[in-house]
């Protein structure tokens, strides 16, 4: 018998109004995997992060976490159900400063009376702050941890909320274009600590553009356009598949409708 | 002291723990209009309790706070549905109906009042408000602290961080409105008497500035916000009537220097006791090393 699939996403659609913006939708992420979940724009990867996250309910279908189903779990239990994501558009807390954006991520695992009533902004040395520091040294982010976020360098910012993510301990961890905006240097950097990270035994699921990230770090590869998924396989053939090529670079046949608008 | 001190700092005692009753909700994000809504109903507690029920100080003060405080859980169900300037609405309507409810009810002496009989004297106000002022410290400083903060920031990723957000501004009303229920039954105590007419929607109006002029980022904002609009007027009396000119001007002014509010987080970094003694922090890296 295969191993259970850490994520297991069941025929998922989800309109918005007429609109269908994922339909019937399914794969599976196997535990400890690294697999990308690409395709061009509006294909529809970001709202298949926000359903598996629960920012918004499937229509019908279902999603299951280590084999419970989670469709009607509200968004603030997945993450301790041990699902944790970063944001396309960085999402960190403008008024907090490093160490207290990490430290929320925390929350999940901090939710008894006693911690919730602890003074952790004061506990300089107390255990929380240690751990959130010691990630995001781990992470090897340099930075005045009492410091603001807004000031930092984008990239530094997009790291901040990878460690974020990475406080609540999650066995599956979702990254919504983590490489996008950041330079050839700082995209191998992440690479390198992302593989460190699933070595650890996080599974990743990533959305992302830039296919030489995707080639380094996932060794597997789900496609979606237009809300369909058009290929689930290695990440190698990926770049081969007619029906993928299609949707990247458009159809040689003249034709009406959406597919020639995928370009 | 002098009457006319004594009577600025009593002010100044109760205006800053009812302005700590708005920032606890200011502080997750929800803006309360209805602050002298939930002052009144304090004052009027314990000023029935008092007066015709014939209760002593250590219990009509804390009743007042439990009442104040459920009627502020009551009232953050409806609220909470609404967002952004709705919410500034709905929390404003709910003192008005209040105040309506005052000044019409024969049990609570409508337009005329109601005396109070036990009185109590600067000392105990300026112990509340530093009680107040050092719990509102504190709860900013705990996890629960962080979480309201975060709220104020982005709801959904709070939610999604595994914030129970709903939970978080709930208690913040309950708080809120037993912290402003608190300001009005020393009011009650201290003046000896009260009238629906004090509650008006002036007074919602100046508490929210309070907290907005000072700064909801930080607990020091209504620290400062209190001091800044209670002070400012009373310097500013030698101008004679010139002074709500300036005093308007100077308003304006600080929401165009500080749009965040006098005192912002980075204001308090800066003046922290950890870099009076030679600039830069160290960064964890530094830190750390050897």
């Amino acid at each position: 018998m295969p191993a259970e699939p850490i994520l297991r996403v069941s025929h998922v659609c989800k309109r918005f109004g007429g609109l269908t913006v994922t339909d019937d939708v399914s794969f599976d992420v196997e535990r400890g995997s690294r697999t990308a979940l690409i395709g061009p724009n509006g294909a529809g990867k970001t709202t298949l992060f926000n359903l598996i996250s629960g920012v918004y309910p499937i229509n019908s279908g279902s999603i299951a976490l280590e084999g419970g189903v989670i469709d009607a779990l509200p968004s603030r239990k997945r993450i301790s159900a041990g699902l944790s994501r970063s944001f396309q558009n960085i999402r960190l807390m403008p008024h907090l400063s490093v160490i207290e954006n990490v430290m929320l991520g925390q929350h999940s695992q901090a939710s008894g009376i006693v911690d919730l009533l602890a003074p952790v902004s004061w506990q300089r040395h107390g255990r929380w702050r240690r751990m959130a520091e010691e990630r995001l040294r781990e992470a090897g982010l340099d930075v005045d941890p009492d410091g603001s976020v807004s000031g930092l360098p984008y990239g530094v910012r997009k790291k901040i909320e990878v460690v974020r993510a990475l406080m609540s301990n999650p066995r599956l961890l979702m990254l919504d274009e983590p490489a996008a905006g950041l330079n050839p240097r700082e995209t191998a950097d992440l690479s390198a600590f992302l593989k460190g990270i699933a070595a650890g035994g996080v599974t990743l699921l990533v959305v992302e553009h830039d296919m030489s990230f995707v080639h380094d770090l996932c060794e597997r590869t789900v496609v979606l356009n237009f809300g369909r998924l058009i290929y689930d396989g290695p990440t190698r053939g990926v770049q081969e598949d007619e029906a993928v090529r299609e949707a990247y670079l458009g159809s040689r046949r003249v034709e009406t409708g959406s597919a020639g608008r995928a370009a | 002291m002098s009457g006319y001190m004594s009577g600025i700092v009593a002010i100044l005692c109760i205006n800053l723990i009812f302005a700590y009753g708005i920032y606890v909700t200011a502080a997750a994000g929800q803006l309360n209009l209805g602050g002298a809504g939930f002052q009144a109903i304090g004052a009027y507690a314990a000023a029935w309790l008092s007066s015709v029920a014939m209760q002593p100080i250590w219990l009509t003060i804390p009743a007042a706070m439990v009442i104040t405080g459920f009627v502020g859980f009551l009232i953050s169900f409806p609220v909470l549905r609404t967002r952004g300037v709705y919410m500034v609405l709905a929390t404003f309507a709910f003192a008005e109906v209040v105040a309506g409810y005052l000044l019409r009810s024969k049990v609570f002496g409508g337009a005329i009042g109601m005396v109070v009989p036990d009185h109590i004297d600067v000392p105990v106000l300026i112990g509340a408000a530093v009680l107040v002022t050092l719990a509102v410290f504190y709860l900013m400083a705990t996890r629960l602290g962080l979480a309201m903060r975060s709220i104020h920031d982005d709801e959904p990723v709070s939610s999604l961080m595994g914030v129970n957000v709903r939970a978080i501004q709930v208690a913040s009303f309950t708080l809120g409105g037993a912290f402003a229920g608190l300001a009005g039954a020393l009011y009650a105590h201290h003046f000896s008497f009260v009238e629906a007419q004090y509650f008006n929607s002036l007074l919602s109006i100046y508490v929210l500035l309070f907290v907005l002029i000072g700064g909801t980022q930080t607990a020091w904002g209504p620290l400062v916000g209190s001091l800044f609009f209670t002070l400012i007027p009373e310097l500013l009396r030698v101008g004679g009537s010139w002074r709500y000119v300036v005093f308007g001007v100077a308003i304006v002014l600080m929401m165009i220097i500080r749009p965040e509010g006098i005192v912002t987080r980075e204001l308090v970094a800066r003046l922290s006791p950890r870099n009076w003694f030679g600039g830069k922090r160290p960064a964890l890296g530094e830190r750390h090393a050897g």
